[in-house]
């Protein structure tokens, strides 16, 4: 977490991680499009290699550009380090297989995204690991999932599809209890909505693709390590206390003593799997975060305003956003999200599916696709896209009914917001069978 | 590796090659609320290149067991034991910060046996202001931040250590916390306000610098604010130290690793 004496948040957005480029004096972060660097001499090379010198080789272990992002994103959470990835979902991978192998165990809540839900519930137990899943508020539950083989919790800050906060300081305490490490998604928060690192989580990734870049152009991931988690005092980790044979016999929490994960996951993850950052996503990513607390605080500002416009319409079932009291986890958005709740959220038409169809086809502002966290507002009906597979009980089942539709509030004027879901909701009412 | 000394455990990272006491030998010793891993890449070349690296945890600090000891002196008398107990004859000592201090002292008693003294972040005396000594007391985290802040001189030190990625002021931070919290909860107390005390009451350094008898260098941060290069006049003056300056704060291993490993490597020579 950053410290009271460090630089604000907004001033870390701008200059974390970056000075003037020595070379040419570049004020901005250059993008450094090169697979590879010159090495001084052989024995510079040989220092590179075997980590006695910092610096940079290949860029699918390492870049200059993608640094910054990473020192930045690192200096607003408040954390030792982090590695850019290709993705959010390659994040995720990074941090599971840097700490789990065949016969691993991990607990989950139950409320993630689609994709997250996929690796460990399907793909992962082709490797051998397995995955609890457990509801977001249930904490009995999490302390009685965890096994001797349990590598890992895991949550997310704003879980989908209905918005349920994780608690993360009793999480983080179950967690730490047995001596494992909480894995958080912050996503949907970012941290200029939250620092899980100030609440007791451990390791944190995100979606750069959504709000760190904001602009809906690049897919990418950062995975973030505070730097605290003590993995020899835990005895459940020998890839981080153990000898590495793959690199040159290194102990990873000797060598340091709070980068023992980053260390293993570059030097082993990003190495062996490959799923890096381009260097250019990483500028645009960089970008992005540079305007982070601007675009944030609008997006809260105009998802309230759109929330407080739904909650009053007629055609409106309800809202599922964590600062109306309705919701079921809105005491612990309060306490855990005071700058506010993110700008992704539900709603339930008063309809079928032809009227969510319809609402969403009479919509011009609100982009009908697959994503959040861009800067033009979004919309999807998941029963109809992303869970048409799905009959009315298996819906409910996971949380989402006939009507539910799912918003990512924009940048847009918000008056031109309410105006366009006015006209579509009116749409809706008219395509009542 | 570890060590036993006093009945209590000591750890010495060796830089990820055995400790071979027939090579000439390198103690890095560390600073307040810090421990062996912030000379990571120091420990490591010097131990790949022909020297036996022992980059100690002091008492308390990591895993060497606590509690601290009370005076640098007391400190210094611990690494001679060390010294001793991991078979080697001579040494180079090299110390940041508080360790200067500790490394000074250690080779005025060992005399002959030292081979070299490099003190980075040098400053004598090395008062602590009443505030940060009082913050350190009362409020142990604040008093982190403000170290962490006053010891950096960029948010963006390139390439960063150990590796692209770090965070200078974020795993400083991590690790001052990890110790400081790992100090109390062994029951031991308040590890940082017990190292700036040290490090306040220390009064010793010109006395000892007369027993010194090998070759010393000074290793400064042109952009320190914890220890400014001006405040290692007195020991400059008392050690005939030759200085080098650095373009860096007080965290000179991290923020400068390549430069201070240049400069401790030609200073070995």
């Amino acid at each position: 977490m950053p410290g009271s004496s460090d630089p604000g948040f907004d001033t870390l957005a701008l200059h974390a991680g970056a000075a003037p480029d020595p070379a040419t004096g570049a004020r901005a972060v250059p993008i450094h499009l090169s697979t590879s660097f010159v090495f001084d001499d052989s024995e510079h090379a040989a220092a590179l290699f075997n980590m006695e010198r910092s610096g940079h080789v290949y860029s699918r272990i390492s870049n200059p550009t993608n640094a910054v992002l990473e020192e930045r994103v690192a200096a607003l959470e408040g954390a030792a380090g982090a590695i850019a990835t290709a993705s959010g979902q390659a994040a995720l991978h990074l941090a599971v297989s840097t700490l789990c192998g065949a016969g691993s165990h991990i607990v989950a809540s139950s409320a993630l995204y689609g994709g997250s839900h996929n690796l460990l519930h399907y793909t992962l137990p082709r490797f051998g690991i397995e995955t609890t899943f457990v509801k977001t508020g249930d904490m009995e539950a999490w302390r009685a999932a965890i096994r001797p083989a349990t590598k890992l919790l895991f949550g997310e800050t704003l879980g989908n599809p209905g918005l349920d906060v994780l608690d993360i300081p009793v999480v983080a305490a179950i967690a730490h209890e047995r001596g494992l490490p909480l894995l958080v998604d912050s996503t949907f928060t970012t941290p200029w909505l939250m620092r899980p690192l100030e609440h007791g989580a451990d390791l944190v990734y995100h979606s750069a693709t959504k709000f760190l870049s904001g602009h809906g152009t690049v897919i990418g991931g950062v995975l973030v390590d505070g730097g605290t988690f003590d993995w020899e005092s835990s005895g459940r980790f020998p890839e981080l206390t153990g000898a590495y044979a793959g690199f040159h016999g290194m102990v990873f929490a000797e060598e340091s003593s709070v980068g023992a994960f980053l260390l293993r996951a570059r030097r082993e993850g990003l190495r062996d799997f490959g799923a890096c950052m381009s260097p250019h996503t990483a500028w645009l990513v960089l970008q992005g975060i540079e305007t982070l607390p601007l675009r944030m605080e609008r997006h809260v500002a105009n998802a309230r305003k759109v929330v407080e416009f739904l909650v009053a319409h007629p055609m409106v079932e309800s809202v599922g956003y964590p600062e109306l009291p309705s919701h079921p986890s809105h005491a612990l958005a309060k306490r855990l999200l005071p700058r506010g709740s993110g700008a992704v959220f539900s709603f339930d038409l008063k309809g079928n599916r032809a009227q969510g169809r319809a609402f969403i086809e009479a919509l011009r502002l609100f982009s009908h696709l697959a994503n959040v966290g861009d800067c033009r507002s979004l919309v999807i009906h998941p029963a109809s896209t992303t869970h048409f597979r799905m009959d009315a009980a298996a819906l409910e089942a996971a949380g989402i009914g006939e009507g539910t539709i799912r918003l990512s509030v924009g940048l847009e004027e918000p008056a031109d917001l309410l105006d366009d879901l006015g006209r579509a909701l009116k749409a809706a009412e008219k395509a009542r069978a | 590796m570890k060590f036993e000394i006093d009945g209590r455990a000591a750890y010495a990272y060796t830089g990820g090659k055995p400790f071979d006491p027939a090579l000439p030998a390198v103690v890095l010793i560390h600073g307040a609320l810090n421990d062996h891993s912030v000379w990571g890449l120091q420990s490591r070349a010097l131990a790949h290149h022909g020297h036996a690296v022992l980059a100690v945890d002091l008492p308390g600090h990591g895993r060497s067991d606590g509690p601290a000891l009370d005076k640098i002196e007391a400190c210094a008398d611990w690494i001679v034991e060390l010294l001793d107990a991991s078979g080697a004859q001579r040494a180079a000592l090299a110390g940041h910060s508080m360790g200067s201090l500790i490394a000074l002292e250690a080779a005025a008693r060992l005399g002959a046996r030292a081979t070299h003294l490099a003190m980075l972040g040098a400053a004598f005396p090395l008062k602590v202001s009443p505030a940060l000594l009082d913050a350190a007391e009362r409020t142990p985290r604040s008093a982190i931040d403000m170290v962490t802040a006053f010891s950096h001189s960029t948010l963006a030190a390139k390439p960063s250590a150990p590796g692209p990625g770090f965070s200078l002021h974020g795993s400083s931070r991590a690790l001052m916390r990890r110790l400081q919290d790992g100090y109390a909860n062994a029951g031991h107390g308040n590890l940082f306000h017990h190292d700036f005390l040290a490090c306040d009451r220390y009064a010793g350094a010109l006395e000892a610098a007369q027993r010194v008898r090998c070759p010393v260098q000074l290793i400064l941060g042109a952009r320190d604010a914890m220890a400014p290069p001006r405040s290692a006049a007195p020991l400059r003056e008392a050690l005939a130290a030759r200085v080098v300056t650095l373009p860096g704060g007080h965290a000179l291993m991290g923020e400068a690793p390549d430069a201070v490993l240049n400069a401790l490597r030609e200073f070995l020579k």
